[in-house]
């Protein structure tokens, strides 16, 4: 039987009063709880304090406003899986969400959440990366910017400081941009053996900006830097993906472990790379003749 | 802590400590051990049950949580002595062999049902995709939730 350490509760009933109670270091944002609470019944997590912010639907929306997607940090996994503006700009996301755990779990788990949790094996921070999404904080002291890129400074650690909270995302909304998410498992729901998402904006067949998001091969920042710097201004072709492909495959830090070895995994992220990019070139073109 | 949960229709209250899960609030507080409590690590499912109309893990979801909200269990699909249809079809269809995966199955049919009364296959063994029964009895799980949506007049 797994039980978590003793804790207290607490309900926040708006923004405000939540980042009133999360003044100590101990205490800990409680969303959907699908990552916490597994960690507090291992004891890997052993907060004081847990602030349910559940209740704020002041957090819970995706919408389109002012060239961006904004999505609220409590929107849940389902919401961005059925949510036509997110699909119709990014179906990266749609791609991405279709593989997050299972439907059930996916009703519950929060985007924010994922993204504050920092697991290396997590699908959306590296989508987030992909898209070069802007991560929106909140403090007593008002609302900081912190790029997704520069979001995560760790296995489980963020930017995030004690008495703050990820309210939003923001996603800049480009013409000409195709994008897609492919992902390898074990089984449906489990975690990524390696994944890899693209971002292409095509002007005419020439590339005018890459995002690739690696999941699960110690990418730093979850980014294949050297491959989007190699893929700019080129032409989208297939010899151009497999190149793109292979250096990101060269600069990720693959640790073997049960859900394979070193090279299996630099394999997996250029073939996924690769399919990514093709994806997401046939997704900016498809957008752009219709 | 004081937690005020509606379950099935009624209001019970009880002290609890904070990390209780709700899984444990329902079979070991109230008595309801319908909800199966399984893997306790939100894989299997059997411990599906409603909280405000939507199904989650109840070993992965605090008794705290669900202060103020609406719980329905398995417990609450057969109404005034008549079953729900989707127990109609479990049975029909035999739909479960050790029966330990079948409260969530069930609830987490349901809930597939509300929402699409006539789902395709596919979309059926998508939804129950997280639930996993050991008998692999999966074939007649979906089965039963076809025949459910087949007959929805069976007895609701």
């Amino acid at each position: 039987m797994q039980v978590p350490s003793h804790v207290e509760y607490e309900r926040a009933t708006s923004v405000e009063h939540a980042l009133a109670l999360l003044g100590r270091p101990d205490h800990r944002v409680l969303a959907g709880g699908h990552s916490l609470i597994p960690m507090m019944k291992l004891r890997l997590a052993q907060p004081g304090v847990l602030v349910d912010i559940n209740g704020l639907a002041e957090l819970a929306y995706i919408k389109e406003q002012g060239g961006q997607l904004r999505i609220g940090a409590l929107a849940r996994h389902a919401d961005l899986l059925e949510s036509a503006t997110a699909g119709q700009h990014y179906p990266v996301f749609h791609d991405a969400e279709r593989v997050v755990a299972d439907p059930i779990v996916r009703l519950w788990g929060t985007v924010g959440g994922s993204l504050c949790q920092a697991d290396p094996s997590e699908d959306l921070s590296a989508v987030f990366a992909a898209v070069r999404a802007i991560a929106v904080i909140r403090g007593q002291d008002g609302a900081r910017e912190v790029p997704v890129r520069e979001f995560h400074l760790g296995p489980y650690e963020t930017v995030i400081a004690p008495g703050e909270l990820l309210a939003e995302i923001r996603v800049p909304i480009t013409a000409g941009t195709g994008s897609a998410y492919e992902k390898v498992a074990r089984r449906v729901g489990d975690w990524s053996v390696a994944a890899a998402a693209a971002v292409l904006q095509l002007r005419k067949h020439t590339i005018k900006e890459a995002g690739i998001g690696l999941t699960a091969v110690a990418a730093e920042h979850f980014v294949a830097a050297e491959a989007e710097d190699f893929l700019r201004g080129k032409p989208a072709t297939e010899e151009n993906f497999s190149e793109a492909a292979t250096i990101a495959a060269e600069h990720c830090h693959p640790i073997p472990d049960q859900r394979g070895p070193e090279d299996y995994k630099r394999h997996l992220v250029a073939e996924l790379t690769t399919r990514a990019l093709r994806r997401a070139a046939g997704r900016a073109a498809a957008r752009a003749t219709s | 802590m004081k937690v005020t949960v509606t379950v099935n229709g009624t209001e019970y209250t009880r002290d609890v400590e904070p990390r209780l899960l709700l899984i444990h609030f329902l079979r070991d507080e109230l008595g309801l051990t319908g909800s199966h409590w399984g893997c306790d690590t939100s894989n299997c499912g059997s411990c599906v049950v409603w909280l405000d109309e939507t199904p989650v893990k109840a070993c992965t979801v605090l008794a705290a949580m669900a202060g103020g909200r609406i719980v329905r269990t398995v417990e609450d699909l057969a109404r005034n002595g008549r079953l729900d249809p989707v127990q109609q079809g479990f049975i029909e269809c035999h739909g479960l062999q050790c029966g330990f995966c079948t409260p969530g199955m069930m609830m987490t049919a349901r809930w597939l049902l509300d929402r699409d009364p006539d789902p395709a296959e596919a979309e059926i063994r998508e939804v129950l995709s997280g639930l996993l029964c050991r008998c692999t009895g999966y074939e007649n799980i979906v089965r039963s939730v076809r025949w459910a949506a087949e007959h929805p007049e069976a007895t609701r």
